[in-house]
């Protein structure tokens, strides 16, 4: 081959895979769900209170994975439900969260997670309730958790109850109507800006050995990040 | 070889000898007493201690070994570089017996001093904070292996049983001799034997208290015993050491070595704010299977719903059948 | 790179006369990497299909085989595609077109692919039974594989720069970390082998051919499809264990699983196919006086590491097997609740994995104990005790693997004797630095670009093996396993020792196996900003490790945060000399061509005593070995090979009454 044929074969070999890598690098090791903004126009540390707003769903038909249960964030902006679990809050501010539990129960794999803690008073409210501790194990009570392990914050989010709820649980996501708990609760940020993980801890990924694959280690599904900026 | 070359040239067994003996002797000052003392993993903790004495004990016998190296090497590039224009070989030494023999003996002795070191310090520090399974040989006095026993409450003399169940993300600690509370949070008494039981209800975890010089893998099914004995008061961090999924890297919590009045009064006051959910959990045993909840605290509802074990379980039937 | 070509011969051992002249056909109607393409997909598809058929409800019996029949969590149908992607590819590159015809009792067609029976530029994207080519062929092949592990440990030390704000998703790091980890373990493992192994081992102990071509062959072709199909984990969502793939971790994970699990199996047996016909090629056929006491220490660090492969990698095929059947028809061989254990699979893994660690070091110590004779002019210090010396790792390296689960809790009673062996095999370690500074004594060191490598390799490889003898005392070992301790120590051994033994080799053997000389200039700043950066970037890690950073971490101490970001530029720069060293191996080979034909080293190897490079066959007669490889300055030494024996010497040499007639 002559040299010129040899250098433009190099160099369309070398675009080629320069090409390729970057295409890989965004699509695949960068790409990932939106982060839904509850931090715009509030001042950090100053004592005002942010709402935020999160379902739960038995599935979901917005991905290609329908069977895997998931959670949504409600944008607080155009109030549309958005499928991603990361969401960025100021710092050192009081958040008030309602999760709306539209998933039937599963038990915990450990007990423990159905204590209440790191919100305000150590209780949640269920349906406008107050309550300490819920027990997965003896009664069908807990569908999900919400925990934040590094701010201690654990709580577990309470299913509809009866057999008859949890038999016709809502089939379209995001879920607006169909049997489903209001679960509310307040915590307060760290002071600290940074990534703080979100998981849940009922063993649901239905079909991955301990329940503890799929959607639990899919950021997007039933677990993400806060992002706590100042 | 020739004996008139070997008359110009320089004793270089003796140069290099009286160097590296300096050298040597230098460098193992300088670790065993300015370095020594400041090296991990701290003094917290007895098997802290005894790892870091283990450490400079390593760092003291390898010093002079890669200086030797080192040292010859420099000296051998400097001295034996070949010459601009000589092209002619070097002298063929294809072998010397004697410092055959006398390599492969040093080197010997020294492995075999290893060992018998590591031994008798694996052996006199009770398993030097590793992992020890669930029938450890080497314990230290009291020691308490099977549950009916970790669940007397403690006295004075017996080990603190601290029960560490690893699982995705977070290490919870049981305390089976003071009410059988669980925490998120871990706390020792100074001064006393501490036995780790680490286990895990999901995949394998590690459970490492880098203050307190202890590692043991956290395996689903099987009892791992640890042993410490802190001696200082502080700061305990905990990580996982093994890979165990998607925020393995975040699983880390905190840890506060107390003294024993204190710690007395933390496990009384656990133990009332969790009486909530103590009386929720599984019965104390040195292992968990959470995809067989006991029968007894099955509720009504859950029966009918066909929910046996926690999710996710592994064969289709065993799942719990997803409403 | 036209080699001189000469008809193919049927002198050779089980060759068969071609039944006619070959009709030259155009390179893209013949089978190679684009039909092994479309046979791949093919295949994908099929088995694919074949797989979500099976466990489709109603189908399968007694039933489903896979709780969830949706495509993309099949894992069933995940690794039936691969299995067929791996046929077809084979199929497509020609694999069994002998095998059908030889059904058929029609002639074969394997006079095209044997030495010199195929020229031009396309034999090497096919296959062929030269092992000439296939040697070339790894040698592009892992550039590759290592340039694309390389990209990902970059991705890994970016993300380490801050230890909050994050670049990946801690998602994504892992998936990088564990790619990073899994190419660079299991396709390093032939690095050496692979293209130094099978190119120059013939010629090193006088042979025309291997013993094996067509094994040798598939031992290639395998590893892009082992390649790709690890990589493909990115598009399946990537796999979350790290390359160790501890279960129940591996079993629980998404379908990128199945590709680590797949991935990693298939390079086993490509393992094992190299190993057994580097052994068979090695024991049977030396030239007449090719005894073991003139081996060159090359093949017998390549003999040690063959050894090693053809017994550990099917313990991996093993393991990698039950994760795939655990993963896809629940066998639960590793799930503790139904009766498997995950001890088992550390059991297999490092049974298998610590002699890969040696695998991985073997051939780096062969390589320094060929290239210092030749630039110390002197013979090598202690031929039989380095030889000793690699005969005592490969044996001992079966005897240490669970020094890895000191504190895993299995078998805690044997770890003073897991802390004997390992302490034990430092002294076979130890007898190649005695070699290696008998030789330096009283030398005539030139220092070359091969040569700085080599010592380079002495000092890292010091490093990494004095810090593993600090791993092996247990109550030391508490603290460092597990952290980025280890890492350093893995790193300063295998990327110390094996790749910049690679490095050497590659300046050393490239005007033998292309004819073209490498950029000397460009190769010393290769060296140095590779040694430097190396040191750099390894040594700050030891100590990271011993502050308490576990390793597989997108998060740590902040007080680490000045030696993690000194360590990743550091790893950046050390990149930088890899694509120095790309772009010197691409411009002297694809646009410069400076051409190297005679004994740039004035090495008395035997390899170097044919043209460079060789002629199809590699020797126009077998050759008749004279003296052993390294007899620099010894007086009236005769030359290392006799190239045109006396008619006869040949044939009684291979008489059972007599041993080689080459006692001149």
């Amino acid at each position: 081959m002559s040299l010129p044929v040899r250098v433009g074969t190099l160099l369309a070999g070398f675009l080629a895979v320069v090409g390729g890598v970057i295409f890989v690098v965004i699509h695949y090791l960068l790409a990932g769900p939106p982060t839904v903004d509850y931090s715009a126009g509030v001042t950090p540390d100053s004592g005002q209170t942010v709402s935020i707003m999160l379902q739960e769903d038995a599935q979901n038909t917005v991905t290609s994975h329908p069977d895997w249960v998931s959670y949504f964030i409600k944008d607080p902006k155009s109030h549309q439900w958005v499928h991603t679990t990361l969401f960025k809050v100021p710092a050192g501010t009081t958040i008030d969260v309602t999760i709306l539990g539209y998933d039937g129960c599963t038990p915990l794999r450990n007990p423990f997670w159905g204590k209440v803690t790191g919100t305000a008073g150590d209780v949640e409210n269920v349906n406008g309730t107050p309550v300490a501790t819920l027990n997965s194990w003896g009664s069908c009570s807990v569908a999900h958790t919400f925990s934040i392990p590094s701010i201690g914050l654990n709580v577990p989010v309470a299913s509809p109850t009866t057999l008859k709820e949890n038999n016709s649980l809502c089939g379209t996501s995001p879920c607006t109507s169909g049997p489903h708990t209001t679960v509310t609760f307040s915590f307060k940020t760290p002071s600290a800006p940074g990534d703080y993980f979100w998981q849940c801890r009922v063993p649901c990924g239905l079909g991955y050995l301990d329940g503890f694959g799929g959607p639990m280690q899919t950021i997007g599904f039933m677990t993400g990040e806060m992002e706590v900026v100042s | 070889m020739a004996a008139p070359s070997a008359q110009r040239e320089p004793n270089h067994a003796i140069r290099l000898g009286f160097t590296w003996l300096v050298l040597a002797l230098a460098a193992d000052l300088l670790i065993w007493f300015v370095l020594g003392p400041h090296l991990p993993p701290g003094g917290l903790a007895s098997q802290a201690d005894g790892q870091r004495f283990d450490i400079k004990v390593m760092a003291v016998m390898a010093a002079p070994v890669m200086i030797f190296v080192l040292l010859y090497f420099a000296y051998s590039l400097v001295v034996w570089r070949g010459r601009e224009g000589d092209d002619d070989d070097g002298p063929p030494i294809g072998g010397n017996a004697r410092i055959q023999t006398a390599w492969i003996t040093v080197t010997s002795a020294i492995v075999l001093c290893l060992f018998g070191f590591g031994t008798y310090e694996l052996y006199h520090s009770y398993g030097a904070g590793a992992g020890e399974g669930p029938s450890p040989i080497y314990n230290p006095p009291g020691a308490e292996l099977t549950a009916a026993q970790q669940m007397a409450p403690w006295s004075p003399g017996k080990p603190v049983v601290v029960q560490v169940i690893g699982q995705q993300w977070r290490f919870t600690y049981r305390y089976p001799q003071f009410g059988g509370f669980e925490t998120t949070y871990l706390a020792l008494p100074r001064n006393q034997w501490v036995q780790f039981d680490v286990t895990s209800i999901d995949v394998i975890h590690s459970f490492w208290a880098y203050q307190l010089g202890v590692k043991a893998d956290a395996n689903p099914g099987v009892d791992n015993v640890a042993y410490t004995k802190p001696t200082q008061l502080g700061r305990i961090t905990v990580r996982c050491a093994e890979l165990c999924g998607l925020w393995h890297g975040a699983m880390f919590d905190y840890g506060q070595v107390m003294t024993l009045a204190n710690f007395q009064s933390w496990a009384g006051a656990s133990n009332a704010h969790f009486a909530s959910v103590t009386k929720l959990l599984p019965p104390y045993a040195t292992t968990y299977d959470p995809t067989e909840i006991p029968l007894f605290k099955l509720g009504k509802v859950v029966k009918a719903l066909g929910l046996f074990g926690a999710g996710g379980g592994y064969y289709p039937p065993n799942d719990p059948s997803q409403p | 790179m036209a080699i001189e070509t000469e008809p193919g011969t049927s002198t050779q051992p089980g060759g068969g006369v071609p039944a006619g002249e070959p009709a030259v056909r155009a390179w893209w109607t013949r089978p190679a990497i684009h039909t092994g393409l479309i046979g791949a997909v093919i295949g994908y598809a099929f088995g694919h299909w074949l797989g979500n058929y099976w466990a489709s409800p109603g189908v399968g019996s007694p039933a489903q085989y896979q709780q969830i029949p949706t495509a993309d969590a099949n894992d069933f149908a995940i690794v039936l595609g691969y299995t067929f992607m791996v046929v077809g590819w084979l199929i497509g590159l020609g694999f069994f077109n002998d095998l059908v015809l030889a059904m058929l009792g029609r002639p074969l067609r394997d006079y095209q692919l044997r030495n010199g029976g195929d020229t031009g530029m396309a034999r090497y994207f096919r296959l062929t039974h030269d092992h000439k080519v296939v040697g070339l062929q790894y040698l592009v092949g892992m550039i590759i594989y290592f340039c694309t592990a390389g990209l990902l440990a970059m991705g890994i030390r970016a993300e380490l720069l801050s230890p909050v704000h994050h670049i990946f998703s801690s998602s994504a790091y892992i998936e990088i970390v564990g790619e990073h980890g899994t190419m660079m373990m299991m396709l390093m493992t032939s690095v050496i082998l692979g293209p130094f192994g099978n190119y120059l081992i013939p010629l090193m102990i006088g042979a025309k051919r291997v013993a094996y071509p067509r094994l040798e062959a598939l031992s290639f072709w395998l590893t892009p499809a082992a390649f790709g199909v690890l990589l493909s984990a990115i598009l399946l969502g990537g796999f979350h264990f790290g390359w160790t793939g501890y279960p129940t971790l591996s079993v629980q994970d998404t379908s990128g699983g199945d590709a680590y699990a797949f991935a990693f199996g298939l390079m086993g047996l490509s393992m094992i196919l190299a190993a057994f016909n580097i052994l068979i090629t090695v024991i049977c056929y030396r030239a007449p006086g090719m005894r073991w006491g003139r081996l060159p220490m090359f093949v017998w660090g390549i003999l040690g590491t063959a050894v090693m492969m053809a017994l550990a990698a099917p313990i991996l095929v093993g393991g990698m097997y039950m994760i795939l059947t655990d993963r896809t028809v629940q066998t639960a061989f590793f799930a503790d609740q139904l009766g498997g254990s995950s001890y088992l699979y550390q059991d297999l893994f490092w049974f298998f994995g610590h002699p890969e660690v040696y695998i991985l070091a073997l051939p780096g110590f062969a390589i320094v104990c060929e290239l210092l004779p030749v630039f110390t002019r002197k013979p090598l210090f202690g031929y039989k005790i380095a030889a000793a010396g690699m005969i005592g790792v490969t044996l001992l390296s079966f005897f240490v693997w669970q020094h890895h689960l000191f504190d895993s809790g299995i078998d805690p009673d044997m770890r003073p004797l897991f802390m004997l062996t390992t302490e034990l095999i430092s002294i076979p370690t130890g007898f190649i630095f005695l070699v290696g500074m008998g030789t330096l004594w009283k030398a005539k060191i030139r220092f070359t670009v091969p040569m700085l490598f080599c010592l380079a390799f002495f000092f890292n490889f010091l490093i990494g093996g004095i810090s593993g003898v600090f791993l092996s005392d247990v109550p030391a070992d508490t603290t460092e396993h597990g952290s980025f301790f280890v890492m350093a120590h893995f790193h300063y051994t295998i990327m110390g020792g094996l790749i910049f033994a690679f490095m050497g080799g590659c300046y050393y053997w490239l005007p033998k196996m292309m004819g073209i000389k490498l950029n000397a200039r460009l190769g010393y700043a290769h060296f140095w900003l590779m040694f430097v950066a190396f040191n750099s970037t390894f040594l700050p890690l030891f100590a990271i490790g011993l502050a308490g950073q576990p390793r597989r971490v997108f998060e740590y101490q902040r007080d680490l945060t000045t030696l993690n970001d000194w360590v990743s530029i550091s790893s950046f720069f050390l990149g930088a000399s890899i694509l120095i060293f790309v772009i010197n191996f691409v411009w002297s080979t694809v646009v410069v061509r400076e051409r190297e034909i005679g004994n740039p080293w004035n090495s008395r190897g035997l390899e170097w005593q044919t043209a460079s490079p060789p002629p199809a066959e590699n020797f126009a007669v077998v050759p008749v070995v004279l003296t052993g490889p390294y007899e620099y300055g010894v007086k009236n030494s005769p030359p290392v090979a006799d190239l045109n024996p006396p008619v006869g010497v040949l044939t009684a040499s291979l008489s059972d009454t007599q041993t080689a007639g080459a006692e001149a």
